[in-house]
C-alpha cells in the first residue's frame, strides 16, 4: 500500500539501526508513548536490533489499557439497561470489570455494538428514536475529536436519544507522570504521531524544556520508528532536549485546528484516574456544560463503584515502563487474551497482548 | 486505537463542512470517511484516516524527503522482496 510498504522497507531498517549503534556511545533509555507503536516495536522486533546500550520501555499509551475500572462497569451497567443500545470500538468489548465485561452482556442478551467509527452511532440512534444509543468514548487526543464531531451531528439532528459515556485522556499530562515517578529511567521520548496529528506539538515545548527530555514526533511504521530513535539519540548525545518532528508527511506544529475547535468546543479538560496509575490532574476531557444533555452518566443512574485490580496484575507499572510484560508472574499462564487478569492483555495496543502474540516469554530482565 | 491509515481520495461530496464526505480508497478497500476537519482535501490527495475521519492530508513533498534520505544511507535500493520479509 502506497505510503506504508515504502516505510517498511527492510534494507532501509537496517540501515537507521547502524546509524543508531554509530550515535549511541552512552547507554540511554527512550520511552515509545503510543501503544500502537509498541505492537509495531514487538511485530517487527524493532527493539531487538538495537545496541544493548540503547534501551527501548513502552508506555501508557493504550487508551483501552487506562480506562478506569469504574467507567468499564458503567459501560457494563449501561449496556444491561433495557432500552439501551451500547456502541463501543471492539476493543472493550473484553475488557474486564469488576462485574464482567461487555461481551458477557452482549451474550446475556444485551444490545452491544461494534462500531468502526462514533458517527455510525449517531446512525444507529437516528434509525432507532424508540432507543436510547450510547457511545463508550474511549481514547486519546486522536480519538476524541471523532467523537466531538458525531455529538455536534447529533445535537444538529435533534437526537435526543444519543448520549456518550466519556473516557477520553490526554498524552502530555501521562509523560509528566511518567516523569515525576520516583523510579523513572526515561531519558527521552517517542511522542505519538497521529496524537499530534490533531494537536500538533507546541505543547510539548514547554515540558521538553522543563524536564530536560528530548521528545520526538514520530510515525507508525518501521522506518518512522528507526528515524524517531535516531533522532532522540542523537539529542540525548548532544546534551539537546528539543521537539523533533519526524513525522513531517503527518503531522505540523500546530495540529489540525478544525479538529482543536470541535474538541474545545464540546468537552472540558478534567483531573481522571487512569486504570493501575491513579489519578493525574487534567489529564481527561469530560462534556462541557452546553453539551451536558449528552452525558449518559447524567441521563442514566450509573452506581459509582470504585473497585480494586486483582493484585496479581502489574499493569500499572507495564504502563510506566517499569516492567516488561513477561516480567509479570501471570503473563502466558494465569492471564491470556481469552482469560485477561488485566486491560494490557486484551487491548490490540496493550503491551501484553504484543508480547503474547510476537514474542516467546523470556527470561526476566531481557530488553 | 489511536492508528490512522493513509488511503487515496477518490471523489468528495457535500457542500457544508460538518457533511462533507469523501470515498477513499486503502489499498483496494473503499470506503466512506468525514472530510469535516480536512475540508480543502481533494481528489488524488492522501488522506491520513482515524475512526471515520480524515485526519490530515498527507504532504506528498515530506514523504519523499524521508524516502530519498533513506536512499542516500549509502545503501543500494531494496532489493526484491525486501519490504515483503517484515510485512
Ligand atoms: S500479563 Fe496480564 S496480569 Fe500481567 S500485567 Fe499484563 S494484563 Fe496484568
Amino acid at each position: 500500500m502506497r505510503y506504508v510498504d515504502e516505510y517498511r522497507d527492510a534494507v532501509g531498517v537496517a540501515a537507521l539501526a547502524r546509524e543508531i549503534d554509530r550515535a549511541a556511545t552512552r547507554p540511554w533509555t527512550v520511552m515509545e508513548v503510543c501503544g500502537g507503536q509498541t505492537h509495531a516495536i514487538v511485530r517487527f522486533g524493532l527493539d531487538e536490533l538495537l545496541p544493548a546500550r540503547v534501551t527501548l520501555v513502552h508506555g501508557p499509551g493504550c487508551p483501552v489499557c487506562v480506562t478506569p475500572v469504574e467507567l468499564i462497569d458503567r459501560a457494563v451497567a449501561l449496556a444491561a439497561t433495557p432500552g439501551v443500545t451500547l456502541c463501543s470500538f471492539g476493543d472493550m468489548l473484553r475488557v474486564p470489570g469488576t462485574r464482567g465485561n461487555l461481551l458477557a452482556v452482549r451474550a446475556a442478551g444485551g444490545d452491544v455494538r461494534v462500531v468502526y467509527s462514533p458517527l455510525d452511532a449517531v446512525r444507529l440512534a437516528e434509525r432507532h428514536p424508540d432507543r436510547q444509543v450510547a457511545f463508550f468514548a474511549v481514547g486519546f487526543e486522536t480519538t476524541a475529536p471523532t467523537t466531538a464531531a458525531a455529538v455536534v451531528q447529533a445535537r444538529r439532528r435533534g437526537l435526543g436519544n444519543f448520549a456518550l459515556l466519556v473516557a477520553h485522556v490526554l498524552v502530555p499530562p501521562a509523560i509528566e507522570a511518567v516523569l515525576a515517578a520516583p523510579a523513572n529511567r526515561v531519558q527521552g521520548f517517542l511522542a505519538a504521531g497521529h496524537v499530534c496529528a490533531v494537536t500538533g506539538y507546541e505543547e510539548y515545548e514547554p515540558l521538553a524544556a522543563r524536564h530536560g527530555v528530548p521528545v520526538v514526533v514520530t510515525g507508525f511504521e518501521p522506518v518512522d520508528i528507526r528515524r524517531g530513535m535516531l533522532a532522540c539519540v542523537r539529542q540525548l548525545e548532544a546534551g539537546r532536549a528539543a521537539v523533533e518532528n519526524e513525522y513531517a508527511r503527518v503531522v505540523a506544529r500546530t495540529g489540525n485546528p478544525h479538529a482543536r475547535a470541535v474538541v474545545g468546543e464540546v468537552f472540558r479538560v478534567v483531573d481522571r484516574r487512569w486504570r493501575g496509575i491513579g489519578t493525574i490532574p487534567r489529564s481527561g476531557l469530560a462534556l462541557a456544560d452546553g453539551y451536558a444533555a449528552f452525558d449518559a452518566e447524567r441521563r442514566f443512574p450509573l452506581a459509582t463503584v470504585t473497585a480494586d485490580e486483582p493484585a496479581e496484575c502489574i499493569a500499572g507499572l507495564v504502563l510506566q515502563g517499569s516492567r516488561k510484560p513477561t516480567e509479570c508472574p501471570a503473563f502466558g499462564t494465569r492471564c491470556t487474551p481469552e482469560h485477561p487478569l488485566g486491560a494490557p492483555m486484551v487491548s490490540s495496543e496493550g503491551a501484553c497482548a504484543a508480547y503474547h502474540r510476537y514474542r516467546r516469554p523470556q527470561p526476566a530482565g531481557v530488553s | 486505537m489511536c492508528l490512522a491509515v493513509p488511503g487515496k481520495v477518490l471523489s468528495c461530496a457535500g457542500a457544508d463542512v460538518l457533511d462533507r464526505t469523501a470515498r477513499v480508497n486503502f489499498g483496494g478497500v473503499v470506503r466512506e470517511v468525514s472530510l469535516a476537519f480536512v475540508p480543502e482535501a481533494a481528489v488524488g490527495d492522501y488522506v491520513v484516516v482515524h475512526a471515520g475521519f480524515a485526519l490530515t492530508r498527507l504532504d506528498e513533498a515530506e514523504a519523499a524527503k524521508v524516502l530519498a534520505e533513506l536512499a542516500a544511507l549509502g545503501e543500494p535500493a531494496a532489493p526484491e522482496g525486501g519490504a515483503d520479509e517484515v510485512r
